[in-house]
């Protein structure tokens, strides 16, 4: 589930932190940069390690600060795939159940993914697994909240850099005849997630925890 | 900002909250405020990943039981993935192993699962209150009982 990772960073420490040790002001500016962030194709950023090597500081004309070239160590959430975890589920929707782990939401069981045969309850927005015994279908509810065991089937980053202007200016003229109001809600929902887990619970085994606990 | 090895090594879920509450520990007794601004990323990400932490069987574990169940692990011949999973998730069940050992079938037989699941649920601290859950059950009981006289 967690990884350590090494990374290579040059480190600015600012001068109202030239009173403190050298080590932990480093730590501080590495964790305030990179805590619960995600970083490209690496994963969900959670704190820092260690501190393997410090490099000579420098101090550049023009600013008082300090440039350290710092090696360390950070730990950070990447499962590996078909990895086994245990989340509870957010909602559902027809895009299919969203997991959380509390520090991370981003995890899609996709409806193709779930305990066949699966159906989407319209009317109460839940799936269900409508489990085949003797005496006929049993509809097992995937309600909010509970816990669900589930494996990791792939994984999605998705580079959220800003981009310039130029695609900006090539979406406006497309809709020439619509009002301000519907462009700004698409940007508001193209506020994509940086790093998504895509999940199966179709094995025997994985779902809900109390559909195996019997 | 460089990354040099991606996958340096694997963490169980029992380092990480090692890590956590000990980090939490020292930023609560330095007590320094001034300097935690600018670190709410740093103090979301901790509570949230140590309140998803503490509520696995990691959060009873210490380093002498995850070595000794490395230890007993050796003859099983399972690899370091598959290990790091069973010490995570304290599998009860023959269901869950299958999930977690690649091909368990052909590379265990059902008595290998057993003596696996034992192993795990003896090296393992499991959580006390379902375990405690019959003799308390039954201390409710007496409880009742003697109500009625």
């Amino acid at each position: 589930m967690f990884v350590l990772v090494e990374m290579v960073d040059t480190v600015r420490i600012p001068p109202w932190f030239f009173q403190r040790q050298l080590n932990e002001a480093v730590a501080e500016e590495l964790n305030k940069k990179l805590a619960n962030k995600v970083v490209y194709n690496v994963g969900l950023c959670i704190c820092l390690y260690d501190i393997t090597k410090l490099e000579d500081s420098y101090i550049f004309p023009g600013d008082g600060a300090s440039h350290t070239k710092v090696h360390f160590r950070y730990v950070v959430f990447h499962p590996f795939l078909d990895e086994i975890l245990v989340g509870k589920i957010k909602y559902c929707s027809q895009e299919g159940v969203h997991v959380t782990m509390d520090f991370f939401d981003d995890i899609l069981i996709p409806p193709e993914s779930l305990q066949q045969p699966a159906k989407f309850d319209e009317a109460e927005q839940v799936w269900l697994w409508e489990y085949e015994t003797d005496e006929g279908a049993h509809d097992l509810y995937m309600d909010q909240g509970e816990e669900i065991r589930f494996r990791v089937a792939d994984e999605v980053f998705v580079d959220t850099s800003p981009t310039g202007p130029a695609t900006a200016a090539s979406d406006t003229p497309a809709q020439p005849g619509q009002s301000t109001a519907p462009p700004a809600e698409d940007n508001g929902e193209k506020k994509e997630a940086p790093y998504t887990l895509i999940g199966t619970i179709c094995e025997p085994g994985l779902g809900l925890l109390s559909w195996w606990n019997s | 900002m460089e990354v040099k090895n991606a996958n340096a090594a694997m963490l169980s879920n029992y380092e990480v909250f090692k890590l956590l509450t000990d980090l939490k520990e020292q930023r609560k007794d330095s007590g320094r405020n001034k300097h935690s601004v600018g670190q709410q990323n740093l103090n979301t990400i901790m509570y949230e990943t140590l309140k998803y932490l503490s509520n696995t069987s990691c959060s009873r574990q210490n380093p002498e039981i995850v070595k000794e169940f490395l230890t007993t692990m050796m003859p099983h011949k399972l690899t370091k993935a598959e290990k790091l999973q069973l010490l995570n998730h304290r599998p009860q069940t023959a269901v869950e192993i299958q999930l977690m050992v690649e091909e368990s079938e052909e590379r265990l037989t059902e008595e290998q699962i057993e003596e696996l699941i034992q192993t795990v649920a003896d090296v393992l601290p499991g959580d006390p209150e379902q375990e405690n859950s019959a003799p308390a059950d039954a201390e409710m009981d007496e409880a009742s009982e003697q109500g009625y006289c």
